[in-house]
């Protein structure tokens, strides 16, 4: 199991407005890609230095797959990544204000304290 | 030797620029009074007529990351751009670019270095909001050189409060040894009880009503003591998933300094979270 890897998943395509739109739009086909191509980026460092030990399991990639939010919580995710990522993607299509930050929150109701840990 | 003429602690709320600036029926309810309070706030720094802002703040994932992750940071720059496309899109604010005060960003390094603070340094650092939206609030011209101070409030392992309390005494007794001739302020931002991306997340207030309004009266009164006897890593999970960033509170206590009852004070109870603006005068009250 990769928290690290799956919070690298949202930095990454949160600072990119393209990649967000082909996350919104397409997400098995950007999953896919990204786990191809920038799983394995060292993000400061030439491609030919590339790690050669990154990826997601199947419940990880599967929460990706899906826009699960929820998995990801569960899965120790960094909520902040999350939340910024799916607001980009989703609050466009809010039909008054802070609608889908409270619906957001509403579909997390069955998690209790502690959280689950989001230690890397 | 420098003075410290103010030390401002304050909530960042990225939603203010937003709401001050809205018209007609794009404006929120609560923007005029919340606009009122951020213009007296305001006023407490203009009236310290301070040359230098020292900004502590926390990047929220910009610059930093996981794979080369600082506990605290000192910024040694001549420029600092500002603000990242997530913050335009999420909360419309403006790209900037602040002027950096060198001279004073190499004394704090070298100076923490020698006092047990094993500080990162950045000589290209693009600034978030934690350090925009109080330069918005407070000093919106931003005509004035900065030396940012990043902690790590958000990426654990994170260090223990009692060490951001250290680091904030530590950084007057710096700045006050500084050979210059100039007025600092030191201006740091951070957050009472919080929700970031779980459960009790956008409520009508604050997740934690009782523990924002402790933690008011322990900044307030500068109960360093109680504050530190009652706040652990562990326990700042309870009143909300993003409540460390309180720890940047934590380390302006430390610059105000044990006992210090700040000269302002002033807090306004938001939707998500509580507002709470403070101010210590360390050599008196501007005439």
């Amino acid at each position: 199991m990769s928290k690290y890897l799956l919070n690298k998943f949202l930095f990454t395509v949160d600072r990119d407005p393209e990649l967000v739109e082909r996350y919104r739009e397409d997400p098995r086909e950007l999953v896919t890609w990204w786990e191809a191509t920038t799983a394995n980026r060292l993000l400061n460092c030439v491609a030919a230095e590339d790690s050669t030990w990154q990826r997601f399991d199947d419940a990880e990639r599967e929460a990706l797959v899906t826009h699960d939010h929820v998995a990801l919580f569960a899965l120790g995710a960094h909520p902040f990544l999350t939340l910024t990522l799916f607001i980009a993607m989703f609050e466009r299509d809010n039909t008054e204000p802070l609608e889908y930050q409270k619906a957001f929150g509403a579909r997390l109701t069955h998690f209790a304290l502690p959280y689950p840990d989001i230690a890397t | 030797m420098a003075s410290i003429v103010a030390v401002i602690a304050s909530t960042h709320h990225p939603f203010y620029y937003r709401a001050s600036t809205a018209t007609g029926d794009d404006r929120p309810p609560f923007a005029d009074e919340w606009t009122r309070k951020i213009l007296a706030f305001r006023e407490t720094l203009t009236r310290a007529n301070p040359d230098v802002l020292v900004m502590v703040g926390s990047d929220h994932f910009h610059q930093l990351w996981l794979d080369n992750m600082p506990q605290f940071l000192v910024g040694k720059a001549p420029f600092y751009d500002a603000n990242w496309y997530n913050e335009e899109r999420e909360f419309g604010l403006p790209r900037m670019t602040l002027r950096g005060q060198e001279d004073l960003s190499a004394h704090i390094l070298r100076q923490g270095l020698d006092a047990g603070f094993d500080l990162a340094f950045s000589n290209e650092l693009r600034i978030d909001h934690s350090v925009t939206c109080p330069i918005i609030t407070l000093r919106p011209e931003a005509d004035l050189p900065i030396v940012p101070i990043y902690t790590n409030i958000f990426a654990p392992p994170l260090p223990q409060p009692k060490r951001f309390v250290q680091l904030g005494q530590a950084v007057r007794e710096i700045i006050e040894g500084w050979p210059s001739h100039l007025r600092v302020a030191v201006i740091g931002t951070g957050h009472l009880s919080l929700e970031l991306g779980g459960p009790r997340q956008f409520g009508p207030h604050g997740p934690d009503p009782e523990f924002d309004r402790r933690a008011v009266e322990w900044i307030a009164s500068g109960d360093i003591d109680n504050c530190v006897r009652e706040v652990t890593l562990d326990s700042l999970h309870s009143p909300g998933n993003a409540t460390h960033g309180f720890m940047d509170f934590m380390l302006m206590m430390g610059v105000a300094g044990a006992g210090a009852k700040a000269d302002y004070v002033d807090t306004l109870d938001l939707f998500h979270t509580m507002e709470a603006y403070f101010t210590w005068y360390p050599n008196g009250a501007p005439a």
